[in-house]
């Protein structure tokens, strides 16, 4: 038993440490942040967004929004998949 | 190539700040005693977010992505045959990595081409007769952040690479106490890491009958005589010597051997290079469409380590510009060097032979007699006659950068 709770936390400890380092990463505040905050951020850390910045055009986000949801399985409503690629347009495109 | 951009970032880090009127790049903020020293024609953004972050149980790496975890050496770390354990480079495609515990952790071989399913402990691997290969680990994509355009994914800089001295079991052996049949065409890589999502597809890869069965290939347990580190693949992955990183499977569970091709997204979709443009010798034929094919050996390529772009050498005192050189696995066989921005080259000499497969280091010395700049360059020719790109290849995801490098050199 003893084992098994100080298992417990180390592997507690272990996911708030790797999630502190991700809140490091500050995406721009604008409108859409929230919706790609809440359905991007539970398969991949937001540092993805940056790294691939600034050189997509408009079609070039359409496509690694649709490839997240169609290639990865992202379970992205249609209504938010066009705000989440408005926003990487409007502030990380090229 | 030299382009306007680099010499103006040449002049080093606080011109580049006070040109672009960039905020100051975290790197230099939380880590000001070692810049990065990212070259600049990486994007802006990827440049921004790069930090060095270390993960448990390895030295500082150079972080891009956080979660999958996607971290590469410092050219600092590549100076040397052999890449340290603790400074290997870390890659990952999905986010849910588990922790293996060795005394559990099974292989299972088998598939619909072979005549049982066997499976095997850790333990059970090392009975096998062992095999040892010094070989470069070198992900499909190590300098896409290079490319121009810029293709979207992982923006590596130089260091997505790796060599190491691997031990372990032959593919082929393996594959024997299934009872492989000739029927096989392919044999299906699979590693215990996955996607948060179950629709997200596995990272699943296959590799042709005909190279999985060669010497070579193995599943190795052993990393410069130690365990393999979590984060490169503990306890077992496959080694495919010449081939690029994706068919080098992390955490390896299962050995498939199949008659028809695979159809996963990431043999079907993903690491595929177009067909025809590459000087490619190794064909994957079962996985060929009439416009691409998957990315197999490595081209040839060279990168040197002694200088980063822009550095400082002194006025009329010998300079050793170094590096190391490699190709798929047909053998080096030479580097040269440029001092005079690719008018002259020279022979540079060559460290001790590890094997075709492995890293090489050379050096060259020069001395600049004139004040200001120099343009260094290296360029590895191998023994099928193969050089490296003087004109980038362009295609969709970024692969096989092996353009010559050019850094500048001040002398002062």
């Amino acid at each position: 038993m003893r084992l098994i709770a100080i298992a417990a936390l180390v592997t507690a400890f272990a996911a708030v440490s790797a999630a502190a380092d991700e809140r490091s990463v500050q995406l721009k505040q604008a409108p859409g942040l929230d919706k790609v905050q809440g359905n991007c951020s539970g398969c991949h850390s937001l540092d993805y967004v940056p790294m691939n910045s600034p050189f997509l055009s408009p079609a070039g986000w359409d496509a690694e929004v649709a490839k997240m949801i169609n290639a990865f399985g992202a379970p992205i409503d249609q209504a938010d998949a066009k705000i989440i690629a408005d926003y990487l347009k409007a502030n990380y495109g090229m | 190539m030299i382009t306007r951009r680099s010499l103006l970032e040449a002049a080093g880090a606080g011109s580049l700040l006070a040109g672009t009127g960039m905020a100051v790049p975290r790197l230099f903020a939380a880590q000001a005693e070692t810049p990065l020293n990212l070259p600049a024609a990486l994007p802006e953004g990827m440049r921004s977010e790069a930090v060095l972050d270390t993960l448990p149980g390895k030295k500082p790496l150079i972080k891009l992505a956080y979660r999958p975890p996607n971290y590469e050496s410092p050219i600092e770390y590549l100076r040397t045959v052999i890449t340290p354990n603790d400074e290997f480079f870390v890659r990952y495609h999905l986010s849910d990595i588990p922790r293996v515990d060795a005394g559990t952790w099974k292989l299972a071989i088998g598939g619909e081409a072979a005549s049982q399913e066997v499976r095997f402990g850790l333990e059970d691997l090392k009975q096998f007769t062992p095999v040892e290969v010094v070989a470069l680990c070198q992900c499909s994509g190590n300098r896409r952040g290079l490319m121009q355009p810029h293709v979207p994914g992982v923006e590596w800089g130089y260091g997505a690479m790796g060599c190491a001295r691997w031990k372990g079991v032959r593919l082929k052996d393996l594959l024997d106490k299934a009872g492989l049949k000739k029927e096989a065409i392919e044999i299906v890589l699979d590693g215990a890491d996955k996607g948060v999502s179950d629709k997200t597809p596995k990272f699943t890869k296959s590799l042709p009958a005909w190279k999985a069965l060669e010497d070579t290939t193995m599943v190795a347990y052993e990393m410069n005589g130690q365990p393999l580190p979590h984060w490169n693949g503990f306890p077992a992955r496959v080694v495919v010597p010449g081939w690029t990183g994706t068919y080098w499977m992390k955490h390896i569970t299962s050995l498939t051997a199949i008659t028809k091709p695979f159809e996963g997204f990431w043999m079907k979709s993903a690491y595929r290079i177009p067909l025809g443009k590459f000087p490619n010798v190794a064909r994957f034929s079962s996985q060929e469409t009439a416009v691409n094919t998957p990315i197999t050996d490595m081209v040839v390529n060279s990168l040197i380590t002694s200088h980063t772009d822009g550095a400082m050498v002194k006025l009329g005192s010998t300079v050793t510009v170094a590096g190391i050189a490699w190709d798929g696995g047909y053998g080096l066989s030479m580097v040269e060097v440029s001092v005079d921005g690719g008018k002259t080259w020279t022979e540079a000499a060559l460290g001790k032979d590890n094997g075709p497969f492995a890293l090489h280091t050379f050096s060259l010395h020069f001395v600049p007699r004139v004040a200001g700049k120099h343009v260094v360059m290296a360029r590895a020719t191998n023994k099928i006659g193969q050089s490296q790109a003087t004109v980038l290849i362009p295609n969709p995801a970024g692969y096989h950068h092996n353009l010559v490098q050019a850094l500048t050199l001040i002398a002062a």
